[in-house]
């Protein structure tokens, strides 16, 4: 969908927030919903960081670094996109203490899904790295640059553009795993949602509004992804840069 | 005591019982989800009112959390008087979750067939519907088939959401052992470790799938 639509459909959710919490005493549920969201945000932004730091790690690792660290890289990526985050998720919050480990289910959550999306995100960062064209670096070659030196000022900020979109996906894919955090006794927006529900039974009304908000932050992400993809293509010549 | 295989042998069973499970609905739905995401593509397509509502439907869905829709089900359709059991329930929400990723495919397959097929057809004086049917969906379907193994391998690691609402699949199973017995280690890590198996081989099987099909679709 464009720009415009999408702004329309932001615009549609928190009109629809704001009729269904004027239906009846509906607006009773909206400070503890909040309260829940603001719990979600702070997950999905600290997990993101974590993503794009371990997606980064994890790449170059994989592209450049010495054999076992090779390994280890691939090994990342393969165990945490060959399980499910709920899995992992519930690993690290039961099976962990067991080793004697016990972290604060804030620490679990971030861990579990920025590593997840992590793994998925160095496969990301890999394929714009390696969609530069191979001239880009045999010119780095020409200038007498080091290896770090090329990557860092030629490689790195042309693949940038291309990582865009990818990582827009992947944030609202962490954005939406965030609910799994519901399940590890974190007070986020679907937990609230539940017990809100749990003792007042007014469903529809409740889970209306949980998934308004939902859409609301996930169009934020969206649009504002779709606007740095426009800021960071200014100046580049189309076609230039990619393979 | 930092592994126990006599609990372990003891767990294996129950696990593999709710494998069982975890399959069937990861099936069930992927083909309802294959089904349903066809005509959400062809929704789209079809006038734009029509597609708006239907884009607009996907998005949403798309932008909202499969676990909260999952709920929304098990707990909105017994008001209006639908009572379905916690799998049922369950199914219907990772189906329609999973539609809408599936129609974006479809769509991407669809729009790629070169627009001369459809004025050719109409050449030929073909109604539109035999058009779709027998010309635009046959080459349309294999180039994406491995995008939608990919969902496959997606849904099936996202069945684990139906333990919320106590369907007994795999990580379900694996938390009562865990609560029964005070330990979650074996269950949980035997749990990990089918997942990991599965998607693997399965990954494997979709790019040698994938190369197959690209060799064939070389003209």
């Amino acid at each position: 969908m464009g720009i415009i639509s999408l702004s329309a459909m932001l615009v549609a959710a928190l009109i629809g927030i704001a009729i269904v919490a004027g239906i009846g005493e509906n607006a009773v549920f909206i400070p503890g919903l909040l309260q829940g969201a603001w719990l979600t945000v702070q997950i999905a932004v600290v997990g993101c960081i974590l993503a794009v730091v371990m997606a980064t790690i994890a790449a170059l690792l994989r592209l450049y670094g010495p054999a076992p660290l090779r390994w280890l890289a691939v090994t990342y990526v393969e165990f945490f996109r060959g399980t499910s985050a709920l899995v992992q998720l519930f690993w690290l919050f039961y099976v962990l203490p067991d080793f004697g480990i016990s972290m604060e289910p804030f620490t679990v959550a971030v861990l579990g899904l920025g590593l997840n999306v992590g793994a998925y995100g160095a496969e990301v960062v890999r394929g714009a790295i390696q969609g530069i064209q191979r001239g880009q670096w045999e010119a780095t070659t020409a200038l007498n640059m080091t290896r770090w030196q090329a990557l860092r000022r030629i490689i790195l900020p042309q693949a940038f553009v291309a990582m865009i979109p990818p990582w827009g996906n992947l944030f609202i894919e962490l954005l939406k795993s965030t609910a799994l955090v519901s399940l590890i006794t974190m007070t986020d927006l679907t937990f609230r949602a539940k017990t809100l529900n749990d003792y007042s039974f007014k469903t529809i009304p409740i889970f209306t509004l949980a998934l308004l908000m939902y859409l609301v932050l996930s169009l934020i992400v969206t649009i504002g992804m779709r606007r740095l993809e426009k800021v960071s293509m200014r100046g580049m010549v189309r076609g230039q840069g990619r393979t | 005591m930092i592994w126990s295989w006599n609990y372990t042998f003891e767990a294996l069973p129950i696990i593999a019982k709710a494998s069982i499970v975890t399959i069937e609905a990861t099936l069930l739905s992927f083909v309802i989800a294959l089904v349903l995401g066809l005509v959400l593509a062809i929704l789209r397509m079809s006038g734009p009112t029509v597609g708006w509502v239907t884009s607009a439907f996907v998005e949403f869905i798309r932008s909202t959390p499969a676990l909260i829709q999952i709920f929304f089900l098990f707990f909105v359709l017994p008001k209006a008087g639908i009572v379905l059991d916690a799998f049922t329930a369950g199914i219907i929400a990772l189906s329609v979750h999973y539609a809408c990723y599936c129609s974006e495919v479809y769509r991407a397959g669809l729009e790629a067939v070169p627009r001369g097929q459809w004025e050719a057809c109409t050449a030929l004086n073909l109604s539109s519907w035999n058009t779709f049917k027998n010309i635009i969906l046959p080459q349309a379907i294999p180039p994406i088939v491995p995008a939608l193994g990919n969902y496959l391998v997606a849904l099936f690691k996202e069945t684990p959401l139906l333990s919320a609402i106590a369907v007994l699949e795999m990580v379900q199973a694996a938390k009562s052992l865990g609560t029964e017995n005070f330990r979650y280690t074996e269950p949980m890590t035997i749990v990990g470790v089918i997942f990991l198996v599965i998607s693997l081989v399965s990954a494997a099987g979709i790019r040698w799938l994938e190369q197959r099909l690209n060799r064939r679709s070389v003209r």
